[in-house]
C-alpha cells in the first residue's frame, strides 16, 4: 500500500528532494523556509548525502554550481529576499547549462518585507532571474503534494535539459501540514559526460564555463539554449483547468492563491455564476495555449495573486488581449479570502 | 636522450593571453609540475577566478570550472563535497580573493576545506586595467589611486596569509614569490605541501605568491621584479604563517 504521511510542506519537499537523488544540499537561514535545511541536516548523511550550511547565499548558490558541475544532483532553498542573493549565481548556472534545483518559499517584499506569505517574485522567477539571456524551469505547487511531486520532476526535468528548475512555493505551502503520498521514484538517467569530476587519464579535460569573449561564439550559445527553451515551451508547460468548459468568468489564479480562488468558484456555481478557474502549474513555460483552450467562452477573466497582479501580462499576452482581465490581490502576506474572492466574481458577473 | 626540461602534461600546449614578463606563466608552469609529479591530473578539478586568469581553464588540462568573480572557494567547496577523493584548487587573484571573495575565502578556511588556493598577489587589479587592490601597498599609484593609496582615505592593505592563520581550519598559510630562482624552487614546494595536505585531508591550504605585473606597474619585467623585491617583499614577507605538519605557528621569514 502507498506510504500516506501527514507532513509539513517545506518538509515533505525536503524528503522528496532525497528520495529524487538529491546528494547534496547547501542552504543559509531564512523564514519561512528554514524546514527544509533543518529536516535535511537531520536526514541528508543519514541517506548518504551531505547538508552544508553556506555562510551567505552567494556562497550556498555557488557551492550548487561546484556540486552540480560534478553531475551530482543538487539543491538549494531560499525564500525572497535571499533569492535576490543568489541571482548572480543563477545566471552562472543557467549559461554554464548545470542542471539544479533552487526552491524559492516566498515571503512578502520588496526590501526585507515581511515573513507571511506572498507570490510576489512571480516576474523575478519568470522574467527576471538574473543578467543576460535565459530561463529557469518554475513550477508553482498548490499543495504539500504538489511539493512532492513537482520537486521530483524538477529534479528530472533540470537533468533533461541541463538548465536550473525552481520550486515557486509560498509561506503558506511551506508551513501548513497536509496528508501526502510519496510516488515510487525511478530518477530519470540521462548522460553527463559533460560533468567535470576528473577525466582518469581516459579523455579530455572537460570546462565548466560562461565566459565567451568571441560575441559570435557566445551569440551562438545563446542560440544554442533558446533552441532548448523552444521545445520546453511546446512540450512541458502544464496547468489544472476546472469548470472552465463553459465558463464565461475565468479565475486563473497560481499557487495557494488557486486554492482560495477554486473556493469561490465552487459558491459562485452554487449561485448560478459560469465560472470557472485556471491555475498554471508551470510559470515558466508559461501553459498559453492551455489558457487560450480554457478561456473559449470568456468574456471576462480575473487574475488572483498575492501581489499586485504580476501574472496579468502572461495572461494578456496568452489571449492575445482579446479578453478583458481584471485583479484582485493582496500583498504584504495577506492571503485573499474566498469571500473576497467571490465578490469580485459576482461584481464581474453582475457587469455583464 | 632523456628529456631534461619539458612542458608538463598538466599544462596545456597553448599560447596564452598572459603580457610579456607576467610571471602567471611561472606559477602555472610549478603548478602543473606538482600536479604532474604528483599523477593526480585525471582526478583533479581545478577552479578559475575572474581576473587575469579567468582564462586559466584552457591551460591547464585536468578538469576545470570558471566561477563568478570572488567565489571560487565555494564552488570548490561544492566540488569537493560532492567528490571528497578528487583533488580541488582555485586559482585567484588579489581583487577575486581579498575584496569580492574575502568572505567565500575566510568561511572556506574556517571550515577547513580540504581545498588548495593558490593566491597571486600583485598589488592591483590587472584585467581591468590596473585599479587598486585590497593589497595596493600604501603611496602605490594606480588607475584609482592616481595620487597614491593614502591609507586615512582608501584604508590599508590586506595581509591574506597573517589573517587566514589565525583560523582552525587553516592547515598551511604560506607566503612564496617568484622574482627567482631559490624563490621559484621555494614556491613550487609550498604548492607541494598544500596538494600533500589535501591528500592527507589535514585542511584548507593557501599559497600566496608574491607576482609582478609589469604591464600596469608600467615597468619592463627586470624592473618588476625588482619592485617585488625592494617593495612587496618588506610589505608582505615571505614565510609560513601557519603549518599545522610543524606544530609550531609563526613568522619564519625567507
Amino acid at each position: 500500500m502507498a506510504e500516506r504521511n501527514l507532513m509539513k510542506g517545506n518538509e515533505a519537499l525536503a524528503e522528496a528532494a532525497m528520495r529524487a537523488g538529491c546528494k547534496c544540499f547547501f542552504g543559509y537561514p531564512i523564514t519561512p523556509q528554514t524546514e527544509i535545511s533543518a529536516y535535511l541536516a537531520k536526514y541528508m548523511a543519514k541517506n548518504g548525502g551531505l547538508f552544508l550550511q553556506a555562510e551567505s547565499e552567494l556562497a550556498a548558490i555557488n557551492m550548487v554550481l561546484g556540486a552540480a558541475s560534478t553531475g551530482t544532483r543538487c539543491m538549494t532553498s531560499s525564500s525572497s529576499p535571499g533569492i535576490s542573493l543568489k541571482s548572480e549565481g543563477i545566471s552562472y548556472i543557467a549559461a554554464s547549462d548545470l542542471p539544479c534545483v533552487i526552491i524559492n518559499v516566498q515571503r512578502g517584499g520588496p526590501g526585507l518585507g515581511g515573513i507571511q506569505p506572498s507570490q510576489a517574485d512571480y516576474w523575478q522567477a519568470t522574467k527576471g532571474l538574473g543578467h543576460g539571456d535565459f530561463h529557469v524551469l518554475v513550477f508553482a505547487p498548490a499543495s504539500v503534494q504538489e511539493m512532492v511531486d513537482m520537486v521530483v520532476k524538477a529534479f528530472d526535468k533540470a537533468d533533461e535539459y541541463r538548465m536550473p528548475a525552481m520550486i515557486l512555493a509560498d509561506g503558506l505551502l511551506g508551513q501548513m501540514m497536509e496528508p501526502i503520498t510519496f510516488p515510487e521514484i525511478k530518477p530519470l538517467e540521462v548522460d553527463k559526460s559533460w560533468a567535470t569530476n576528473g577525466h582518469k587519464n581516459k579523455r579530455e579535460h572537460n570546462i565548466i564555463n560562461s565566459l565567451f569573449l568571441t560575441p559570435e561564439v557566445l551569440e551562438n550559445s545563446v542560440n544554442n539554449r533558446y533552441k532548448r527553451y523552444e521545445k520546453i515551451e511546446s512540450e512541458e508547460t502544464d496547468a489544472e483547468v476546472y469548470l472552465c468548459d463553459d465558463a464565461e468568468i475565468v479565475v486563473c489564479a497560481f499557487g495557494a492563491t488557486a486554492r482560495v480562488a477554486k473556493s469561490a468558484v465552487n459558491t459562485a456555481r452554487e449561485q448560478g455564476i459560469k465560472v470557472g478557474l485556471f491555475r498554471p502549474k508551470t510559470l515558466w513555460p508559461f501553459p498559453k495555449q492551455e489558457l487560450l483552450d480554457a478561456t473559449r467562452c470568456a468574456k471576462n477573466i480575473l487574475s488572483v495573486e498575492m501581489n499586485m497582479g504580476q501574472m496579468i501580462d502572461d495572461i494578456k499576452l496568452a489571449t492575445e488581449c482579446k479578453i478583458p482581465v481584471s485583479f484582485f490581490g493582496r500583498t504584504g502576506g495577506v492571503i485573499p479570502k474566498p469571500s473576497e474572492v467571490l465578490n469580485e466574481i459576482v461584481k464581474i458577473g453582475g457587469a455583464e | 636522450m632523456a628529456d631534461v626540461y619539458k612542458r608538463p602534461h598538466a599544462y596545456c600546449d597553448v599560447p596564452t593571453h598572459y603580457c610579456p614578463g607576467c610571471t602567471h606563466g611561472i606559477v602555472h608552469r610549478i603548478l602543473s609540475e606538482v600536479i604532474d609529479e604528483m599523477g593526480i591530473e585525471g582526478d583533479t578539478i581545478g577552479i578559475c577566478p575572474v581576473g587575469c586568469s579567468v582564462m586559466a581553464y584552457d591551460y591547464f588540462n585536468c578538469d576545470m570550472i570558471e566561477a563568478p568573480h570572488g567565489r571560487a572557494p565555494a564552488v570548490a567547496t561544492g566540488v569537493k563535497r560532492a567528490k571528497p577523493d578528487s583533488y580541488v584548487f582555485t586559482y585567484q587573484g588579489d581583487g577575486d580573493l581579498a575584496a569580492i571573495g574575502t568572505c567565500e575565502t575566510v568561511h572556506a578556511a574556517t571550515r577547513g576545506e580540504n581545498i588548495v588556493v593558490i593566491f597571486i598577489n600583485n598589488t592591483t587589479y590587472g584585467m581591468t586595467g590596473g585599479q587598486m587592490a585590497p593589497t595596493t601597498i600604501p603611496g602605490q599609484i594606480t588607475q584609482t589611486t592616481p595620487y597614491g593609496r593614502d591609507p586615512l582615505v582608501q584604508g590599508y592593505p590586506v595581509r591574506v596569509c597573517e589573517m587566514l592563520s589565525t583560523l582552525s581550519g587553516t592547515a598551511l598559510a604560506q607566503r612564496v614569490a617568484v622574482d627567482s630562482v631559490p624563490h621559484i624552487n621555494e614556491a613550487k614546494k609550498a604548492i607541494r605541501k598544500a596538494f600533500e595536505n589535501q591528500k592527507e585531508k589535514r585542511g584548507f591550504s593557501i599559497v600566496e605568491v608574491l607576482s609582478t605585473c609589469p604591464t600596469n606597474w608600467g615597468l619592463t619585467p627586470v624592473k618588476a621584479l625588482e619592485r617585488l623585491r625592494n617593495e612587496m617583499i618588506p610589505y608582505y614577507p615571505l614565510g609560513v604563517y601557519k603549518d599545522v605538519n610543524v606544530r609550531e605557528e609563526g613568522n619564519n621569514n625567507a
